[in-house]
Parts: structure tokens; sequence; C-alpha cells
């Protein structure tokens, strides 16, 4: 059923959320927050070097020491074979992942595990690391990614042959594959342009920097039966990669999702599990592994840098007749960059005849890449609304009338082969148009940017289920961890289609043993997939109450109508009978066939793309370099909003992480390739005080193919901020900003190189 | 090593325990005492997702030894609720939707009502420096803010 | 750290007999909010901590003879509260308060931010534009010395195995005096100094600078004490050329390196944009002024 143009009365409210007060009041359980009877504590040996042979690995002394338990190195884990996963996100080959959490024969980066003990306390464990003697042959490094590609780099992999070019190269490279994305003939469409632009761009890897280090705690019983509790965004994929790893049944493995403190796609992957597991099944204890939050930074995902190369083309009169551009991807230390949503994301938004994209997903000796919300399109939309930019200046012309110009409509075919359909850009830049904060003029002092934002949103396998308890209260089940309140949203959808009000409806996650199969939490596709999952549960669920009410009464099913959470007789000729609520249906389940529960499974297609525009004031101090962000408003189409504080919530957490991003997140090396600021002191987060209110415009374009219209919102937000406030610093001091972060120091030297 | 015994106060009411002395207090609070609502993001006081009262004031509980609280008093998240009465901050968190994880959320509650309690009416960028070291990754402050000064307004009697 | 052994002495011979009877490493513990992260780390393993918050006076402010006495532990936040502090040196105050969140402001200290000896300690710079000295407590009894002898090098201070700092001394303030320090970091808070300015000012009744001490941090291995700032101010009025000649005098006394906070080139430019507007607000404050710098 679709509910779109329907007199809704929960969805579309702002409840509070079923976990909310666990929450303010401490009681929620993250993975850290675990325990089990006479658990062992795990620790990780990292790698101090950037790229080295791992020798020889020595564990005799640090078994020897009081108190541990277990050492485990590469060799507890089986030597797997090459093979794509498709149970995370983004691309992903068993071999590697396996290579990434314990290092096989090479480090390939600094932080790069190497041997993990377990001992009875942590300091223990700690102790027993230091006396772990690992032999290393330490080999030349690189970390960027234009040294990476040159043709006498160190190569990290002798087996990497660039896949993606014919013929076959005869040399092992960094470059781990070649993706070209062409429409129409670029060439001839830039003989037709009456005004070019060029530019080179680029970004630093940035981290996703969830506030809860990664956690679990892992049980290997004798019978082999596995228990894992951890902070992921997807129970099953922690369950299936732990299964691939260790060579065990999925069957006997039983995942349990912690409280998640935050992942933004950086908890699509395993790091610890598995090593738990190892270790566990070696000493016969529960084993608890927590990372500090240097090794977060040391070991986990961040998002790649990229260096990028954009030549657009225009009529006179702003049509965009062509654009080339070339991306270069820090894949980290493992093939796998977002390199493919690189190439599609920056130019969907616009309806360009003649494009040619090329991306490079190339290795350097860095942490391996993890999604990061919008992988890949962050990074592209800052090269291609940066040089929209520049064009507007150079044709005279308005931003946003350049953007609104080429904006790609229903019908635009992209250069990926996709043709957008009930997507809602126009809408967005039209409510750019009229929102007060492009109306009114900028301040003196200040300079305005603007830059807009595209995300695929997927769909794909969830579960949901629906119970009617017996005393008529609702409890609904997902498989989908709740990173930012989706239990308030999937409890609001079932109570929508149940007409009862929401808080009768308890919302958990379910573990893995409890629910059918659901894909991770990533893609902005809980509200879409899960949430028509839920609904349709709740459908079904209908239908038995009407069935059961038409038991009670004695009359045909079809005669029954459900509304505002009661049985009634659907008309006249059905008999007049007092209506049923769900307490009295309950009561009488037993009597008229059993339990009433609903459990659903899709496999949902339709996500509906996504779409946004931020604007952005900035001010600029010309002798320090320092820019305040003084005013922010970011424009998306989400579909239907189904909780709205949630949904401002997610632009306005997406807009803030671009703000970091653009001003002064990034990864700094020392000449010997180790990260030299691997804590919240010198890796700089924003703050609240560098922060404004962010005001968040929904545009709510409905999604047809989505019960309530919902479409994913939770990736979109970070793909403008970057571009916004680089083209509000350029309009502030004249100089382009073609290179993340946007620091003071980097702005100070960009002045001073032009003279300013 | 030799343990050292503390006593103290936490939450209101008396309490024991024994830690070594390189502990912190964060971890005695969820190690040794088994109250885990105060969260280690960093243990380096960058964060403050550990956030507690000592004595009244505002401290990251990573960066207080555990034997420090010997003789103090000790407020953590567990303690700002009245029995099953939320906090004002506890209950505008919840109505303006100022958490997404949750897990910056116990620094972030108490951090506030230290704020209100020794200034009830601040303004926003008083709110934005002293909360400046409570990281939230998710929601972007903006709610956060806004939770925090509807709070002030309840606690001054202005709003409910 | 096997071995570690924590006390909280309550007078100051108790304290300096067990710095003075430790065989490894002792640490002085006041706010914690320096040693405890490099005892997380692995950096520092100390073997002994005396925490010197329970020995009397050591964590309050006082006057005497005029100026002002403030106990070596006394946290940021009790600093910031205080009224004669603020009245008199504002500059020193607000630099206190620029240390870490509200949270490290419940703890940190004057003594500990001086002995943690970092050249971009925020506090540093306004204590040694003061004049402030450091009352030291040892075996060998009390020694009084400028603030600026204290630190010699990263991590490292003049004070000896069983000293530690009881108390600073602030000099009576004359009229038409004003301080005051600025630094510059990327965020607006939590971010360690990328360069440090602090200037203290006596004026004549003309607004003529008849005293100043200025100082720079971050920009070399200590904290520096600039004699030439300082003689670019003395004898004038806060004028465009007077100006122009501090900012060159600080960019001259640099001596920075590259690093995960900044350039060489840039703290160096930027040491001369602070030392200007920390001179125009230490001058305002001379004037009577009441002017807020952050």
């Amino acid at each position: 059923m679709n509910y779109i143009d329907s007199n809704l009365k929960v969805v579309g409210t702002r409840p509070i959320r079923p976990d909310g007060v666990d929450k303010v009041t401490g009681r929620a359980i993250y993975a850290a927050d675990t325990r089990a009877s006479g658990m062992l504590w795990g620790k990780i040996l990292r790698s101090p070097h950037a790229h080295a042979r791992i020798v020889s690995i020595d564990t005799s002394k640090a078994e020897k020491l009081a108190g541990v338990r277990a050492v485990v190195t590469s060799a507890d884990f089986p030597n797997i074979a090459s093979e794509e996963a498709f149970v995370g996100e983004g691309p992903m080959n068993f071999r590697d992942l396996s290579a990434n959490i314990m290092a096989r024969g090479k480090a390939l980066y600094e932080g790069h595990a190497v041997a993990a003990v377990a001992a009875t306390t942590q300091a223990i464990a700690e102790d027993a690391l230091a006396l772990i003697d690992v032999k290393y042959e330490v080999l030349p490094h690189v970390i960027d990614v234009d040294e990476a590609m040159a043709d006498n780099a160190p190569v990290l992999h002798d087996d990497m042959f660039t896949s993606g070019v014919t013929p076959k190269p005869a040399k092992a490279s960094n470059i781990a594959k070649v993706v070209t994305f062409k429409k129409g003939d670029v060439e001839a469409g830039f003989k037709t342009a009456e005004v070019i632009v060029e530019g080179t761009y680029t970004t630093k890897p940035v981290h996703q920097a969830y506030i809860e280090p990664h956690a679990c705690l892992a049980t290997y019983g004798s019978d082999g039966q596995i228990t894992i509790h951890s902070s992921s965004q997807g129970h099953f994929m922690v369950r299936a990669y732990t299964a691939k790893l260790l060579g065990m049944d999925i069957a006997n493995i039983r995942c349990t999702p912690a409280e998640i403190g935050g992942g933004f796609g950086g908890k699509t992957l395993v790091y610890l599990e598995p090593v738990a597991v190892a270790l566990s099944r070696k000493t016969g204890k529960s084993v608890k592994m927590q990372m500090t939050r240097e090794e977060v930074f040391r070991g986990s995902g961040p998002t790649s840098g990229a260096s990028m190369d954009v030549k657009i083309g225009a009529k006179k009169d702003g049509t965009i007749v062509a654009v080339n551009q070339i991306l270069k991807f820090q894949a980290g230390a493992f093939a796998g960059s977002p390199i493919g949503p690189g190439c599609m994301c920056g130019l969907a938004l616009y309806d360009i005849e003649h494009i040619n994209v090329v991306g490079y997903d190339v290795v350097s000796n860095r942490p391996k890449v993890a999604a990061y919300r919008a992988p890949g399109a962050p990074i592209t939309s800052f090269a291609i609304e940066s040089a929209l930019d520049e064009l507007a200046d150079k044709l005279g012309m308005d931003p946003l009338t350049l953007r609104e110009k080429n904006a790609a409509r229903n019908g635009s075919k992209t250069h990926y082969g996709v043709t957008h359909s009930n997507i809602g850009f126009e809408q967005v830049l039209a409510a750019v148009k009229t929102h007060p904060h492009w109306k009114t003029p900028v301040k003196t002092g200040q300079a305005r940017g603007l830059a807009c934002g595209f995300w695929f949103n997927i769909g794909g396998e969830s579960s949901a289920n629906v119970h009617i308890n017996e005393d008529g209260s609702v409890s609904a089940a997902t498989g989908s961890p709740d990173v930012g309140g989706s239990r308030a949203s999937m409890g609001m959808m079932v109570a929508e289609v149940l007409g009862i009000s929401v808080d009768k409806v308890r919302t958990t996650v379910a573990d893995t043993a409890s629910i059918g199969f659901t894909f991770l939490t990533g893609g902005s596709r809980v509200t879409f997939a899960t949430g028509m999952a839920v609904t349709q549960a709740a459908e079904k669920v209908v239908d038995e109450l009407k069935k059961r009410a038409a038991m009670i009464w004695e009359i045909q099913a079809d005669a029954v109508e459900w509304r505002d959470g009661k049985a009634f007789p659907a008309g006249s000729n059905a008999g007049a009978f007092e209506p049923l609520d769900l307490a009295a249906i309950a009561l009488k389940a037993g009597r008229t066939g059993g339990p009433i529960n609903a459990e659903v499974s899709v496999n949902a297609q339709g996500a509906g793309a996504g779409f946004g525009a931020h604007i952005c004031d900035v001010s600029v101090d010309k002798e320090t370099g320092a820019v305040t962000i003084e005013r922010y408003t970011a424009i998306q189409d989400v579909g239907k909003a189904i909780h709205p504080s949630y949904v401002e919530g997610q632009i306005q957490g997406g807009a803030v992480q671009g703000i970091g991003w653009a001003l002064n997140e990034e990864y700094i090396y020392n000449d010997k390739g180790q990260m030299e600021n691997p804590g919240f002191l010198d890796y700089r987060c924003p703050v609240a005080s560098d922060i404004p209110m962010i005001e968040a415009v929904l545009v709510e374009v409905p999604n047809p193919r989505h019960p309530f219209g919902a479409r994913g919102v939770g990736e979109v937000p970070i793909v403008p901020p970057m571009a916004a406030i680089g083209n509000a610093i350029r309009r502030a001091t004249g100089v382009s900003m073609p290179h993340l972060p946007m620091s003071p120091p980097t702005i100070l030297a960009a002045l001073s190189a032009a003279g300013k | 090593m030799a343990k050292s015994y503390v006593s103290t106060t936490i939450n209101g009411e008396s309490a024991e325990y024994l830690c070594e002395p390189q502990q912190t207090l964060l971890d005695v609070l969820r190690d040794v005492v088994g109250l885990t609502g105060s969260k280690e993001g960093c243990a380096s006081g960058d964060c403050g997702a550990c956030s507690v009262l000592l004595d009244g004031t505002l401290v990251c509980s990573c960066l207080v030894l555990g034997v420090e609280a010997e003789g103090k008093s000790i407020l953590t998240v567990e303690g700002v609720a009245q029995g099953d009465k939320l906090h004002p901050v506890q209950q505008k968190f919840l109505e303006h939707a100022a958490l997404q994880c949750g897990f910056c959320t116990p620094g972030l509650i108490v951090a506030s009502k230290a704020l209100l309690d020794s200034n009830p009416n601040p303004t926003e960028t008083e709110i934005r420096y002293w909360l400046a070291g409570n990281l939230c990754r998710c929601t972007g402050y903006d709610k956060i803010v806004r939770a925090v000064q509807d709070a002030g307004a309840v606690m001054r009697g202005e709003t409910v | 750290m096997p071995g570690l052994t924590y006390t909280a002495p309550t007078s100051v011979d108790a304290a300096v007999k067990l710095l003075a009877g430790s065989s490894g490493l002792a640490k002085v513990l006041s706010g914690g909010t320096d040693l405890l992260v490099q005892m997380r780390s692995g950096r520092m393993k100390p073997e002994l901590i005396v925490d010197t918050k329970k020995i009397p006076g050591i964590m309050d402010i006082r006057e005497e003879n005029g100026g002002l006495i403030v106990g070596a532990a006394t946290p940021g936040a009790v600093v910031e509260a205080n009224a004669a502090m603020n009245k008199a040196w504002p500059g020193v105050v607000e630099a206190l308060d620029l240390i870490g969140s509200t949270q490290v402001q419940g703890r940190c200290s004057l003594a500990g931010n001086l002995c943690n000896a970092s050249p971009a300690a925020d506090s540093v710079p306004a204590l040694y534009a003061a004049a402030a000295t450091a009352v030291i407590v040892g075996s060998k009894g009390r020694r009084e010395i400028p603030v600026e002898q204290v630190p010699t090098g990263p991590g490292r201070t003049s004070l000896a195995k069983d000293e530690f700092i009881l108390e600073f001394k602030f000099p009576p303030r004359p009229a038409h005096s004003g301080d005051a320090y600025l630094r510059f970091i990327p965020r607006t808070e939590m971010d360690i100094a990328v360069v440090g300015c602090g200037i203290s000012v006596t004026l004549d009744d003309k607004g003529v600078c008849t005293a100043a001490r200025c100082s720079l941090g971050a920009v070399a291995p200590t904290v520096l004490l600039v004699q030439a700032m300082a003689d670019a101010l003395v004898g004038h009025t806060l004028d465009d050329a007077t100006l122009a000649k501090l900012d060159a005098a600080a960019q001259a006394a640099c001596k920075p390196i590259n690093d995960k906070r900044g350039t060489i080139e840039y703290r160096t430019k930027v040491a001369g944009v602070l030392a200007r507007r920390a001179a125009k607000i230490a001058f305002d404050r001379a004037s009577g002024k009441t002017v807020k710098a952050h």
C-alpha cells in the first residue's frame, strides 16, 4: 500500500525515540560496556613501519608473561584466496580483509595489526605486546597518491596488475584499476565550447571520527558456537566476515548488535571481531577488545584522499557542453577506494551532452579506506562544484542560475547509464532561490558560496517483524543497527499502519539469530528498505487482525475495516458490532488461531536519488587565514521526512562533518610514513564553538517506490560543504582554493602566493 | 602492586573502592564500580565523553586519578535524573532530538547541567564555548545548543 | 607502570621528603591534565606521584604587599573567578582560560602549564609578560625566581628533583597598566597554540609606553621573552609606526619549526600579527578601557 497522499497521523511528527531515555541516563549498552564471566582482554600489536617485510615473529616471551593466555598472528587465520565480497559497503576482497586485520608477510601501513594477545587484564595485555619480538625488514614506502602512481614508486603488492586497461600490464604497480565513463563525444563537445575552465584539485583522507572506538566481546564455546557483541553498522556483516575469515559456518555465529557510537561508514567492515574469536578459541574464554583512539586513527579506515583534474566547456549562455574529469583516489593499503561513485556522483547532477571521466584506484602505505558517508561523492563534487563556480564567474553568471540551467531532471540520462526518475533537484534549486539566506544581501566583510551534491541512495535486503503482544501492545524488530534514531522512524511507520499511537510500539534491533538477513546500515538505506519491510510486516498484521475480528464476529474477513487502531464492520451489511481494538483482539488470539505476528523480508528497489544544495557565508581573517562560518543553510530533497527532527539532524551533522573536512581535518605524516596526529587534539574535528546554527530545509518530493515516499537522507549533506565553503572563501579573497583542507596556513600561503 | 582504598560519594551515596594508583577515575567508574554511563572516546581529555562533576566541578574523569576522589563527591550521568524524573537537560535532549548515536550524550548531559547550574541563562556563544570540550560527530551541535537553551528556560521557570 | 605509588602529602616538608626520597622518576601532580595523558600514552612512567593539592595554600589566591599570590595548583576556573586577578592581570586570566576545555579548566594549573615546559603553553607567555616569579620549595629551602628561568627546554625545567613550585607572585600593578595574551589556533577551542603572544605595558598620562614586557609562544624551543618587542613599544604611543616595529621585532625573534601545527613561514608571520593585536588590547586596558580579547 502507498500512504503518500494519506492523511498521516504519526509519520511526519516528532515523537521521543524509544531508546532515548536509556541514552540520556547512561543506561544504553555500547560494545565497550559489555562484560562476560571470566573474560580476558585482547590487545593488538601494530606495525611501527609504513612498509616492512615481516621476517619473523617470536611470541615466546609474551606467552610466558604471567596472565597472558594466548597470542595469535596471521598463522592462526586461514590463508584465504582472492574473492570479491558483497557483504559490506563498497568493494572488498576477502583475502585483503584477512590481511588487513592481521598482516600476512608484509606490514603495509603504520598501525597494521601484526599480532594479538589475550590476557587477564588490559595492563598485562599491553605489557605483553612489548614482549612480542617482530623482526622487520623496512621497505621504502609511499603515501601520496600521485607519488604512488609514479613509475619508480615502491610497489605494495607484487601481484597487482592494473585492471581495466588493455593490454594487461606486464609490470606490477600500485594502480589497482582504471575505470572509464563516457557519454557523447567529449572532444567534439569542447570544440563547440565558448568558455572553458580547468583546474587541479586535491583532497586529503579524512576519518569518520565516530566518538566510540571499535569494540567487541566474543565467546567461542567448546561446542563451536560463537557469540559476538560488537559495535558495527551491520551485525549480519560481522557474522559473514567473521565466518569467512575464520573458515566457520555462519550458522555457528550469533552476533548481537550493541548500541553503536557512530559509524558514518567506518563500521561497515571488521577489524577486531575475527581476532577476538581467534583469541577466544585459543583460550576457551570470552575475549573483549577495544581500540584506543590512537588505534582508531592508525588502524581503521579513513576515506580516500584524491588528486583530480577537471575541464569544463560551456556556451556563453551557460549551457555546459563538455566535461573531462580525471580522478586518482587513494585506496590505502588494499584496492577498493570509492572510485566508482567518485566517477559517477560529481556529474550526476547535471544534464551534459559530452562527458569523459577516468578514475584510478591507487594503493599506498596508509590504512585501508573504509566507507565514509556518500563514499567518493564529496571528493568529486569538491572538484566539480568548485570548477562550476569559476565557470559562473567567467560567464558573468550567478552560480545558482548556472546550476538551474544545467540541472538534471527526470529523464536526464547520466554518463553512467542510469536515467534519472522521480528526482527533486529542480525543486531543491527553487528552494535555494526563494530562501531568505539566498535572498539576503551578503554582509560587509563576508562572502557567500553555493554548492550542490548528489547521492544515489540504496535499497537492498532487509527483514522486519511486528508482533501483537498478549495485551495488545506492539513489538517491532528489524535487523538494522540504529545509528541515528531509526528505531523511532520504524516504530512510527508501524504505528501509522496500525492506526495507533507511537508509544504503543516498542522497536528493537534483533540479533542475527532472531531475524532474517538484513544488509548493513549504510547507503542511506534503512528508512527506505527496512522501512519498507516493517511497513509490509505491519500491513500483514493488519490483515491478520481483520481476519481475527471477522472470526470473533463470525463474518467474512473482507467485511472488516481497520482504522484508528480498531476493527470495524465494513458497513451496515457486515452487521452491528462494537469496534475491536488491539487488546480485545489479542485477548482472543488463542481462540482465533494463535499469536498474531508477521515477518517480512524484502529486497527493496527504487531507493530514489537525493540532491542537496548548501549556502554558506564566511569571513576570512586575511592576516591569519582563519575562516569563520557565519551562516549556513542546507537544503535537501528528503522524499518524505518520517521523523523530521532526525532528518534535520542528519543534514546538520553531515554538513558539519563537511565543514571539518573543508577546513581542518587531515592526516599528517612524517617522513617515515607515520601519522603524527592520531588523536582528537590534532585531528581537528569541528567543536561546538566552531559552528553556527545549521538551518536544514526539508524539500519533500515523494519517492513513489517507498510506502511513505521516503528517500535516503544521511549521505547527501556531506557532499556540498567543501565546495560551498571553498567558493565562499574564493569570493572573499579573490584566490582559488583547490586544495583541502583550507586550513589557516594553506589559505595564508595561497593569499601570499597571489600577492594578497 | 598495592591497591589503594578510596572512600567517596558517588551520585549521592557513599561508595568505597579499591584501585590501582595509575587507574583513572574513568577506569574506576567503568571497570571497578560498574557505572558504564561515562564513556571513553579518547582517554586524553579531548572528547568529553567521560565528563563528570567532582565536588561540583566539571572534569574529564579520564584526567583524574581514581585515588584523587578520596573524600570527594562524584556525579556521573547515572546520577543526573532524580529517580525516574529526568533532569530538564535530559528531557530537552530527548524532545529536541539532540542525540543520534548517543555516545557523547552522557558527557554532554553532565556538562550542560554544570553550565546551567553556574549560568542559568547562557547565550548561544557561551553554550558553544562551554561545550567545546564535548565532541559530537553526529548532530552538528545545532539541536544540542537548542536543547540546552530550552532546558535553561525550564530551569528558570519560563517554560515547561 | 609497575610499582607506581601515589601520595598526597599535607605539608611542604612531607612533599619535599617524598620527592627527595624517591629512587625513580617522581612527578608532581597538580591538575594532571598533561601528566595523566603522558602516563596513559606510555611517554611518562613515574614511580612516584606526589599530589600537592592537599598542601595548605596551594589552591588559593591572596593579596600581599600590593601584589597577588596564586597557589601553584589553583585550577584555571578558580583563577578566572577571582576579581582581583581579573582586574590586575586580565591577560594572564585569559591565557589560563584558553588552556583546554571547560573540563580541563576545572583542573589545569599555572604550575603544571609552566613545568610541563611546552613552548606552546598558553599561560606561560602571559606569566612572562607579567614578570611573575615562582616560589620554589625543596630540600634546600625556599627560593624565588623569575618564571622565565623555570623552563629550560621542551619538557625540561631548572627545578631540582626534590623541588616544586608552591606559588606564583604577581608584582603590584602601577597605574595605567594593562596586559593581554592572544594565541592563534586553527579551531576556536581545544587546540594547542600555533603561535602565542603576551604583552604587558605601563603607560604615562599621555599614553606613551613607559614599560613593557613581551613574550612569544610556540616559535622557539621555549617561550621567549623578547626585549626587542618591548624596546619597540617603550617611549612610544601605539601608532602605526610603533606597530610596524613591534611586528618586525616579533617576526625577527621567531625561531620556529615546521610541524603538524604550523609552518615556519606561517608562525613567523602570525607572530607579528598577534603582537600588534595583543599590544592594542594591552594599551586599551592600560588606558582604562574594558576589552574582551576572545
